[in-house]
């Protein structure tokens, strides 16, 4: 965190000046391991191992906040007995299909609540739905699997049987105990290569610092994300922290550092495939023929998601105003609609594979693919088969360079005068050079205000996609082709300022946030209405344009406001700062301690109050009991805090939403040197999406050709895909030259100098870096075996004032099921000197691989000639 | 425009004010400085970067890798005014509680080879990653001062040193005066240069800020303010830290009866100043100046009465 987030670990370093312990778990000994109190090493891609380990040490001690865990989680809830754990099915779940490497999660059900059980996507649980996939084939079997994740809330029909004594065999608790009881000190320490002292330190640690008096945090980045397992991460951690009564109280939580200023807002009005705002999902080809279609899984349901409709329509009257009418389903139909995955790896396979999916046109905008992406080569070669790309950067970045100076140039698998992609490039501006927000991880909006004029033709993408939609608009406005019609009837009138006539952030601020039937800005998303008479881009924002006002613009100091500063932004839901706070105070509305007081229910007002805004209905007492057949937010009782959940639980099992098993399992990283301890009979996620194509073999398992496992990581001194820092002289030459970290037994093995060249290859390419020989790296024993590892920051590449080559050639394109991310962690071989240049590159890579077994490949598909 | 302290002073006893000795009035401001504290700097640069930005000092980087952890400045000059040092120990895992005997030392330090090494984890060896960021120290006396034939170098009204590029004729003398090897003479204008203290900045009349570092530092390591304030923090933090076993924990140019009388930026260390590549024991250079001249004009005098003597005995 100090390496990648120094900013905010200013708080870290407060809260340590306060007496917080800070404990650090890294495979490297990073800035962050310098200033902690204790370094904890493990082996890169084995944290669930790790985490396991801790909570196997919670559940046998019982360390467990048991009231909080008993009222606020679904530990109680009894599984169905057709549930069987990995324990009983030798590493993998019931449900699982060995053929399509998915499962499906009808057994993973709570007795009482299993008529419709909604595990996967949960429209798949839709006896309708059912029907249509039947009918739409595989295609929609896998799109209704996996593409609908991280939208909406998953559904729970029913309430299910509950053992308060957590002795059910089949309850939650149980099972949970039962799943992790291989995860004992000395098979985490064979797995991760941490020694078992060390894990019983950080779990003595947690645990005496949990409880009524004290609450631990943890904070994670794409250490944790970037894994075939990456979601599964999160799900261990959240695991337990739940189990600890961590999370919604003060001083608790699991923090997602993100990987760019405003990722965060990226999700929230997302730039993924697969969502709306909000995360609501983007609607299926085949299942959502009407909004009623859209809605119907939603409507109805317990929780707040059970207002869903109200955020549709809302959001569809955002984007269609007048043209949206309750006759034409407001516009539902001019949605765009996904039929499977359309994320950004799948599609750059299409591109090299020139199928009917492929895209023909790319725009890219503050992403570097050609450096930044997994194996960066075949990035290039799908880009190499575009029609045109558009390329929007502050800096002449590698992927709009990649068609005459690029890697494939110099090994002659690329001729530039046989690409025929046109390549645009637009100058952007930067954050100082226009007005907007950004969201960061506390989901806290924060306006900046344009401080100078963007430079020559920089332009904010405001600015770009507000003129391109307008050019867009007058070409096709006598059009009477009915495709067109969305482009048409979209609301398009932002008022504009300044010399180029840039839209008014300010504006566009506004329309997210809503407005009434009136035209005045909503306050929160509780207003918001189906019948078309509320507008709202994106119903989490909805506040933060209340009464007119800039929510997000407020800058009033810390000292001059109370101790949770809300008058600093504005943080979605409705300036909450700490989500499900509810469970900051007991079953009976009572803080748990004085200490740790937060949100609590005033009886005297009959009101929640608090430091914060409490995150629940606020008027709804501890003693509220849902009559029968309530829905939406009147399901939930006075006594459940997880209000975005159909139960208003936390779930510690997780019976729907989730793609690659409802309880967390260790699989080995995308490639490994060593057996899977834990599961022997399966080394990988066995849901994991790989694409085994050629320039993409994934190494072998145990492969003594590729002895040693490498981590790809940042420094403090560059961001990401080295666009913003190697093209700067005054950070470039903090870290001048692209280099590897490894230990001095790894060096002396195979002969690295210090300051030396070294040459790393993997089965997708070969980079060349400096040697940093370091005691920070160190060799991992684990049982029998010491593993070493390499340290590859990922920042160069061939363009900028400290050039050199980009890590991201080495990584494989294998994904986490649910959200298609790759994994950062594979295996390598290491050897000393420069790699070869020219066509003698692609021909060590290829040896390597007839070494190792793998398909020698030469045969890249492309379109042009050159590849291959 | 200022009175440098008299040549070779001997380092008196506090309230001693430079700023004062140099003729400011009674009324001026308080003495102002930085107190770095290691044990919070994160390593990021933050300050390197900031002053560079601000005092629009040129990039001087090598653009290849010095070996020396993470550190590719390697040493304060011309051109770099912040300078982060990167010191890489293997030590035990677990240090035994402190008993005030003489503290744990470094099992090992990076040797040039760069091979040092851990050993593999459970070992009982693990790693200490120092961090400091270093700064031109603002000595109560100060031998650039001294020896500046132009008076470019001056001590300002807060008792800070600063060069003032239109006077400085690019001598040098400074270069080699400085205890700590702090000031250099950038080769594009031939002028030396070093921290001001971000004089600009501490002194606008309307809206004074504290230095570019300081601002920077997300962390608070870099700490400005009034010097007599900053000491007592410092020793607060000092027997905090000795508290918390840091056995090793000391600070440095923060005695007024050093050889350089105190420094106006000073700091917390972890270990000893060596380990950071600071000198142990800083004498103002130019103190021993007049001693040595009366040394040499006794000995001129001395050699002259030879002489005569040589002639006197001559004589028949």
């Amino acid at each position: 965190m100090a390496e990648a987030h120094p900013v905010g670990f200013q708080w870290v370093m407060e809260a340590k000046a306060r007496g917080a312990k800070i404990i650090h778990v890294d495979p490297r000994f990073t800035r962050t391991s310098a200033v902690a109190d204790v370094h904890v090493p493990l082996r890169a891609g084995t944290d669930i191992a790790f985490l396991g380990g801790l909570i196997h040490q919670v559940l046998e001690r019982e360390a467990d906040f048991r009231e909080y865990v008993v009222a606020y989680t679904n530990a109680a809830a009894i599984l169905t007995e057709d549930f069987e754990d990995t324990e009983d099915l030798a590493g993998v779940f019931s449900g699982y299909d060995a053929e399509t490497g998915t499962y499906d999660p009808v057994s993973w059900q709570f007795e009482g609540a299993e008529m419709a059980p909604a595990g996967g996507a949960r429209e798949s649980f839709d006896p309708q739905r059912r029907e249509n996939f039947a009918e739409g084939g595989a295609e929609d079997q896998e799109s209704a699997k996996g593409q609908s994740f991280g939208s909406g809330g998953a559904s729970l029909p029913g309430k299910p049987v509950r053992d308060d004594t957590l002795q059910h065999p089949r309850s939650v608790y149980q099972v949970l105990k039962r799943h992790f009881s291989r995860y004992t000190p000395e098979m985490v320490e064979e797995v991760t290569g941490t020694p078992k002292e060390q894990l019983l330190e950080v779990a003595d640690a947690l645990i005496e610092n949990s409880g009524r008096e004290r609450t631990s945090a943890f904070a994670y980045a794409v250490g944790w994300t970037h894994h075939t397992v990456g979601v599964q991460y999160i799900r261990t951690a959240a695991i337990l922290q739940t189990l600890l009564g961590n999370i919604g109280r003060p001083g608790g939580g699991i923090l997602a550092l993100r990987g760019h200023a405003s990722i965060q807002g990226s999700t929230d009005i997302p730039t993924l495939f697969n969502l709306l705002p909000g995360y609501l999902p983007m609607p299926h080809a085949h299942q959502h023929q009407s909004l009623d279609d859209y809605v119907r899984a939603d409507a109805g349901r317990t929780g707040f998601w059970g207002n869903m409709p109200t955020y549709i329509t809302s959001m569809l009257k955002s984007w269609w105003g007048d043209a949206a009418t309750a006759e034409n389903d407001y516009r539902f139909d001019h949605l765009p609609r996904i039929s499977g995955d359309h994320g950004t790896y799948r599609t750059v396979m299409d591109m090299i594979e020139q199928n009917e999916n492929g895209a023909k046109g790319y725009f890219i905008l503050g992403q570097n693919p050609a450096v930044g992406s997994a194996n960066a080569r075949l990035q290039r070669i799908g880009m190499a088969n575009l029609e045109w790309l558009v390329v929007r950067d502050m800096q002449m970045i590698e992927s709009a360079t990649f068609w005459k100076d690029g890697p494939e140039i110099e090994t002659g698998e690329m001729k530039t005068e046989d690409i025929d992609t046109e390549v645009f490039f637009l100058p952007a501006a930067n954050h100082v050079e226009k007005d907007g927000t950004f969201t960061q991880t506390q989901r806290m909006l924060q306006w900046h205000h344009k401080a100078v004029e963007p430079p020559a033709d920089a332009r904010s993408e405001l600015w770009f996609y507000y003129h391109l939609g307008n050019l867009l608009r007058e070409r096709l406005a006598g059009s009477d082709d009915p495709r067109d019609l969305p482009l048409q009837e979209l609301t398009w009138d932002y008022p504009v300022e300044g010399a180029h006539d840039d839209p008014s952030a300010d504006a566009v601020l506004r329309e997210i946030n809503g407005t009434d039937a009136n035209g005045g800005a909503l306050s929160s998303y509780t207003e918001l209405k189906g019948d078309g008479s509320t507008a709202c881009g994106c119903w989490i924002y909805c506040g933060v344009y209340a009464d007119e006002v800039n929510q997000s613009a407020r800058r009033k100091p810390g000292s001059e406001q109370t101790w949770v500063a809300p008058e600093w932004g504005w943080a979605w839901p409705a300036n909450r700062r700490i989500l499900y706070n509810r469970a900051s105070a007991d079953p009976d509305g009572k803080p748990w301690s004085e200490r740790k007081k937060y949100v609590w229910w005033d009886e005297a007002a009959k009101r929640w109050t608090g430091a914060d805004v409490p995150d629940f209905e606020a008027t709804k007492p501890p003693s509220y009991v849902p009559p029968d057949g309530a829905k939406g937010p009147d399901a939930l009782s006075g006594q459940d805090p997880f209000i975005m959940q159909a139960d208003g639980k936390a779930w510690l099992f997780s019976p729907s939403g989730l793609t690659d098993g409802p309880l967390p399992a260790h699989y080995e990283p995308a490639e490994s040197p060593v057996a899977n301890a834990l599961y022997p009979e399966h080394t990988y996620s066995p849901a994991r999406r790989p694409f085994p194509i050629a320039g993409n073999r994934g190494n072998p398992a145990q492969s003594e050709v590729y002895p040693f496992v490498f981590t790809t990581y940042r420094l403090t001194e560059h961001h990401t895909a080295g666009a913003m820092s190697r093209t700067l002289p005054y950070l470039s030459e903090l870290q001048p030259e692209m280099f590897i970290e490894v230990s001095g037994e790894l060096a002396r093995m195979r002969g690295l100098e210090h300051l030396g060249w070294a040459t790393v290859v993997s089965g997708r390419s070969a980079i060349e870096a400096k040697v940093l020989v370091t005691p920070r790296m160190r060799p991992l024993r684990m049982g029998d075996q010491v593993i070493h590892q390499i340290g590859i920051p990922w920042h160069w590449g061939p363009n900028g004032i400290t050039k050199g080559d980009a890590a991201n050639e080495l990584v494989e394109i294998v994904l986490d099921p649910n959200v298609h991310i790759q994994d950062k962690v594979g295996t390598c071989d290491v050897q000393p000197g420069r790699r070869p240049r020219g066509p003698d590159l692609p021909r060590y890579v290829a040896e390597y691989r007839r070494r190792a077994g793998l398909p020698v490949d030469d045969d890249v598909p492309a379109r042009q000639g050159g590849i291959g | 425009m200022t009175t440098a302290p008299e040549v070779g002073a001997a380092p008196r006893a506090e309230p001693y004010d430079p700023a004062s000795a140099s003729g400011y009035a009674h009324d001026h401001p308080p003495r102002m400085g930085f107190f770095t504290d290691t044990s919070l700097c994160i390593g990021c640069k933050a300050c390197e970067v900031a002053c560079k930005e601000w005092n629009d000092v040129p990039p001087d980087g090598p653009m290849t890798l010095t070996g020396e952890s993470y550190d590719n400045t390697s040493d304060l000059g011309a051109s770099t005014w912040r300078h982060v040092a990167f010191i890489e120990q293997v030590v035990p895992v677990k240090p035994p509680v402190s008993l005030g005997m003489p503290s744990l030392r470094p099992i090992e330090t990076m040797p040039p080879d760069g091979v040092s090494a851990q050993g593999p984890s459970g070992s009982g060896q693990g790693v200490r990653w120092l961090m400091s960021s270093d700064v031109c120290k603002h000595c109560t006396h100060a031998a650039c001062l001294d020896v500046c034939p132009t008076g470019a170098l001056v001590r300002t009204e807060f008792g800070t040193v600063i060069v003032q590029d239109d006077v400085c004729n690019g001598c040098g003398y400074c270069v080699p005066a400085c205890p700590y090897g702090v000031i250099g003479k950038r080769e594009s204008d031939g002028k030396a240069h070093k921290c001001t203290l971000c004089y600009d900045r501490i002194s606008d009349a309307d809206e004074p800020q504290e230095p570019a570092c300081a601002k920077a530092c997300p962390t608070d390591s870099i700490q400005f303010g009034v010097l007599d304030e900053l000491r007592e923090r410092a020793d607060a933090r000092l027997a905090e830290l000795k508290g918390r076993g840091e056995p090793n924990a000391q600070l440095y140019g923060h005695d007024p009866s050093d050889g350089v009388g105190g420094d106006q930026a000073f700091f917390l260390l972890l270990d000893d100043p060596e380990v950071y590549g600071l000198p142990p024991d800083p004498v103002v250079t130019t103190r021993d100046l007049p001693s040595m001249w009366r040394h040499a004009g006794a000995a001129a005098l001395a050699l002259a009465g030879a002489a005569a003597m040589t002639f006197i005995g001559r004589r028949p």
